[in-house]
């Protein structure tokens, strides 16, 4: 049989999707009151906000209950290996620029098994979004320590307590290159839609860490505990732009720990941007396959 | 007419200026229209150490670096010790005289001393060119291919430049002239020209000339001459390449960028592989189609980076955990590479699931003359049953409004589910590592069904049904009746076909050669109805524990009368499988492990 390239039936064009269009066939299967559900309705609000179509959107996640997402979500999607959605995803942005690029995962998924990615997806400027669902536990392998965790903390992994530092990602991706940096509650689900449209907007790296309480396995870190601590940046009239002053913002964690914009910079191009071989022509996955006569001559004359 | 086959080594330190008269003279040959093979022994080392680049070239074919030098050019007193000692009657030495003492010789070596430091003005990269000059000379190559060589080669420096180098280099073939006896034969001239190249460029335009529009690597040897090809070419060709942070973020980068349409592919050795293999299995979960060049070397762990081995079979094969498809081919020449790239996609892309090939340090970094004419920038594309947007701008705001009907992983009688790309109006669907459903829903933790799981098994093993048809099977080489088949696999034919050939003529052995080149899907049927009419089997490979010995066993049940292997890091010379077949046919031994004469 020869080659079958089809192409995609046309489809009439309609008005700007519904909330709705984002809802998927399948329902999420998360704990009941898990941090996570708050992030899925923030995320599908701030996608039918900004008015993006569902099939130009890819949702990629890694490993973990939160990694789940995707799959919960009316937006094509990767459900990928532990650890690799920024790998993954940098690959899916750079094949086919014209679609929003967002991961989803878990601070294990993310900082722990995935770190090596985090920090060389922030150096790149990677045009997407990365939503952390930062629970400081490892919920699906039911409860073992992660690298949030403060220390002291108990669990399965540290029946006597935590005795290694957390990772702290926001003055980690302020100083790693990140473009944009935000942290979200699950518990201030308007405020997190704002930083949600944000990030995506943004034409850059974007994390917006997300403390989302597993009422399952972390009896530490619950809505209450946050509830209690957390203040809005927004509130405080903290600027964005001042690099000294989100790092400092960021490492601030205790009796008030902040949530919002922290940092935030417009003058770096995006990787995409600076590959001349996107350029022009369109996405790259869409080019036609091959190489000239002329191209294939030039080659073969470096070999005589 | 009998073939003219010489070979010239030219030996020193790293650093010290090798490559430049080797690629001098390998293009001079090449250009003449010789056939060629240049194998060059080095040492994980940046400065130092022993390099010992080995150019064979006949109007004959040429499948290995052969048996014997005809020229040696030491650049420093090491190199006569290692090697003066290899060199028989006919061959000549050209050395610095003041810098290197040769020592005792064989009946019938010339020494060819030269006044390098008056003949090169003192410069000692110019010293080089002189030994090369006199290489040409004693070969009975006129002087004016090195001359335009010297020109290209200086072209940028100016004209003072290359008319001193052009002085020095005449005075080395002159001097030469008057001092040494020519060969007694002369390097033949055809009427055509040849180009060079290398495994690692072969495979990086075979994967220009399948399209690949995405590569990604991290530097590891002996692969990185495919990312350096990729990245000199990559604007020039429209290709996007990514250096990335390590193998496992290469690995899932790429399997992006294949899942979003592109043709995608990345090369590495044994140990970036490593690091690769569960993303391997996500390919083939998913059903992304992508190809992956794995440049074997010398190991475990870090091994011998700069040495050649055929020890990642098994890695291979089992790579990822679970079943899933896989194609495994083993090229055995730089142009079998060039071909296979653009045939592994298409079969890639037809079933949906990973490519990976098999190459070595030998054939990789080794360098073979090249017809242009052999190499087609416009190989048969077939992406498979993939599904594009259509391109007139009529996206579906709705999105899912459609997507009901769209089912990713769609069960088929063939197995293959039409793919639809990121970007699609109406496809929208997940796709996971977990087992999934027909549409994508993971069905590993809620929907957990033991008849799915069964269902989803079996359909994507179902595509592999047909896979065998569509790549050819071995064929015998030589006489049907021969006393002895010697197999093996990948870049093991070229030197497994010039022992045959050695037997028979120096030997009165009549030999003939199965090399293996599909390792998966395996024609096993094919594979063990010839070796079960052989004689006696002898298998050929470049490891310790006979790792495609074991592997045809387990798919044919056909044990071996014999064993030839070599794990010293070094390839295999004619000689070595010779000596050894005389041993085991005489009844000396079922296991040979030739010695490997050089110490490079």
């Amino acid at each position: 049989m020869s080659t079958v390239i089809e192409e995609a039936a046309p489809i009439v064009p309609a008005a700007k999707p519904g909330k709705d269009a984002y809802k998927f066939k399948v329902h999420p299967d998360w704990c009941p009151g898990c941090g996570d559900f708050s992030v899925l309705n923030a995320l599908q609000t701030a996608l039918f906000e900004l008015g993006l179509a569902p099939h130009q959107v890819v949702v990629i996640s890694g490993i973990g209950c939160s990694s789940n997402l995707p799959g919960f979500i009316n937006t094509y999607g990767m459900h990928t290996l532990h650890g690799r959605s920024l790998a993954v995803a940098t690959g899916v942005k750079l094949a086919n620029h014209d679609l929003t690029v967002i991961c989803t995962g878990g601070d294990g998924d993310g900082f722990g098994i995935g770190g090596n990615h985090f920090v060389h997806t922030m150096r790149r400027n990677v045009d997407l979004t990365y939503i952390v669902m930062d629970n400081q536990i490892y919920g699906l392998t039911t409860g073992q320590t992660s690298p949030t965790s403060v220390k002291g903390m108990k669990t399965k992994s540290t029946p006597f307590g935590n005795v290694e530092n957390p990772i702290n990602p926001i003055p980690m991706a302020i100083v790693g290159g990140a473009t944009y940096v935000a942290r979200g509650f699950s518990g201030k689900q308007k405020h997190l839609v704002e930083l949600l449209k944000g990030a995506i907007s943004h034409r850059g790296f974007a994390l917006v860490d997300v403390f989302s309480p597993c009422v399952t396995y972390n009896k530490d870190n619950t809505y209450q505990f946050f509830n209690q601590r957390v203040e809005i940046l927004e509130d405080q009239g903290h600027d964005p732009a001042d690099f000294h002053a989100a790092v400092d913002k960021g490492f601030k964690w205790g009796e008030k720990i902040p949530i919002g914009l922290f940092w935030k910079r417009t003058d770096l191009p995006a990787l995409d941007e600076l590959e001349p071989v996107l350029a022009d022509g369109g996405p790259l996955a869409f080019r036609p396959l091959g190489v000239s006569d002329e191209q294939a001559r030039a080659v073969v004359q470096e070999l005589l | 007419m009998a073939k003219v086959d010489f070979a010239v080594g030219i030996g020193g330190e790293a650093g010290q200026g090798i490559a430049t008269p080797g690629n001098i003279l390998a293009r001079i040959f090449a250009r003449r229209g010789l056939n060629l093979n240049a194998y060059n022994a080095y040492q994980s080392i940046i400065r130092g150490g022993h390099t010992f680049l080995t150019i064979r070239a006949s109007d004959g074919p040429v499948r290995s670096m052969g048996d014997r030098l005809d020229v040696l050019i030491p650049l420093n007193q090491d190199t006569v010790n290692r090697h003066l000692g290899l060199m028989t009657a006919g061959s000549c030495v050209i050395y610095d005289a003041e810098k290197i003492k040769p020592g005792d010789t064989a009946p019938g070596v010339q020494l060819c001393p030269m006044p390098m430091k008056q003949l090169s003005g003192g410069d000692k990269l110019a010293g080089n060119t002189v030994a090369v000059a006199a290489t040409l000379q004693m070969l009975g190559i006129e002087f004016e291919p090195l001359e335009s060589s010297l020109q290209k080669q200086f072209q940028k420096k100016g004209e003072a430049v290359i008319a001193q180098n052009v002085g020095y280099a005449r005075a080395g073939y002159d001097y030469a002239a008057q001092h040494f006896t020519a060969f007694p034969f002369k390097a033949p001239k055809l009427d055509r020209a040849l180009g060079i190249v290398t495994g690692n460029e072969a495979a990086a335009m075979g994967g220009a000339a399948a399209g690949v529009k995405f590569y990604a690597a991290y530097p590891m040897s002996p692969s990185t001459g495919v990312l350096m090809w990729m990245a000199r070419h990559a604007r020039q060709l429209g290709m996007m390449v990514r250096q990335v942070e390590d193998e496992i973020g290469v690995m899932n980068m790429v399997i992006g960028a294949a899942h979003a349409g592109c043709r995608a592919m990345c090369a590495t050795s044994g140990g970036g592989f490593a690091l690769m293999s569960e993303a391997v299995g996500m390919a083939g979960m998913i059903e992304v189609p992508l190809v992956c060049i794995d440049v074997q070397r010398a190991g475990p762990a870090t091994g011998v980076p700069t040495k050649t081995e055929q020890g990642d079979l098994w890695q291979l094969l089992g790579a990822g955990q679970g079943d899933f498809q896989r194609f495994i081919v083993a090229p055995s020449t730089q142009l079998d590479l060039f071909r296979a790239i653009p045939e592994l996609f298409n079969l890639c892309d037809r079933y949906q699931c990973p490519g990976l090939v098999l190459s070595d340090l030998l054939i990789s970094e080794g360098t073979a003359s090249v017809d242009p004419a052999d190499l087609d920038f416009h190989p048969p594309i077939d992406r498979g049953e993939i599904i594009f947007p259509n391109g007139n701008g009529s996206a579906n705001p709705l999105g899912g409004a459609n997507d009901s009907s769209y089912l990713r992983y769609k069960i088929t009688e063939s197995g293959i589910s039409p793919r639809a790309v990121p970007g699609v109006p109406g496809h929208i669907h997940v796709v996971a590592t977990d087992e999934h459903d027909e549409d994508g829903t993971l069905i590993s933790d809620e929907f957990t069904n033991p008849h799915k799981r069964r269902i989803m098994v079996e359909k994507r093993a179902r595509k592999f049904q047909d896979a065998l048809a569509r790549i050819p099977a071995p064929q015998l080489v030589g006489p049907a009746n021969a006393q002895v088949t010697l197999a093996g696999w990948g870049s093991t034919e070229g030197v497994i076909r010039e022992a045959v050939e050695k037997l028979a003529s120096d030997e009165g052995i009549v030999a003939n050669q199965l090399a293996i080149k599909w390792i998966v899907p395996f024609h096993a049927e094919e594979v063990a109805r010839v070796l079960n009419a052989s004689k006696h089997v002898i298998i050929v490979e470049n490891n310790h524990s006979g790792q495609f010995a074991r592997y045809l066993r387990s798919e044919t049940g056909f044990a071996a009368h014999g064993h030839i292997r070599k794990y010293d890091g070094e390839p295999f010379m004619p000689h070595h499988i010779v000596n050894a077949v005389k041993d085991q046919l005489a009844g000396k031994t079922r296991l040979s492990v030739p010695v490997h004469e050089i110490l490079v």
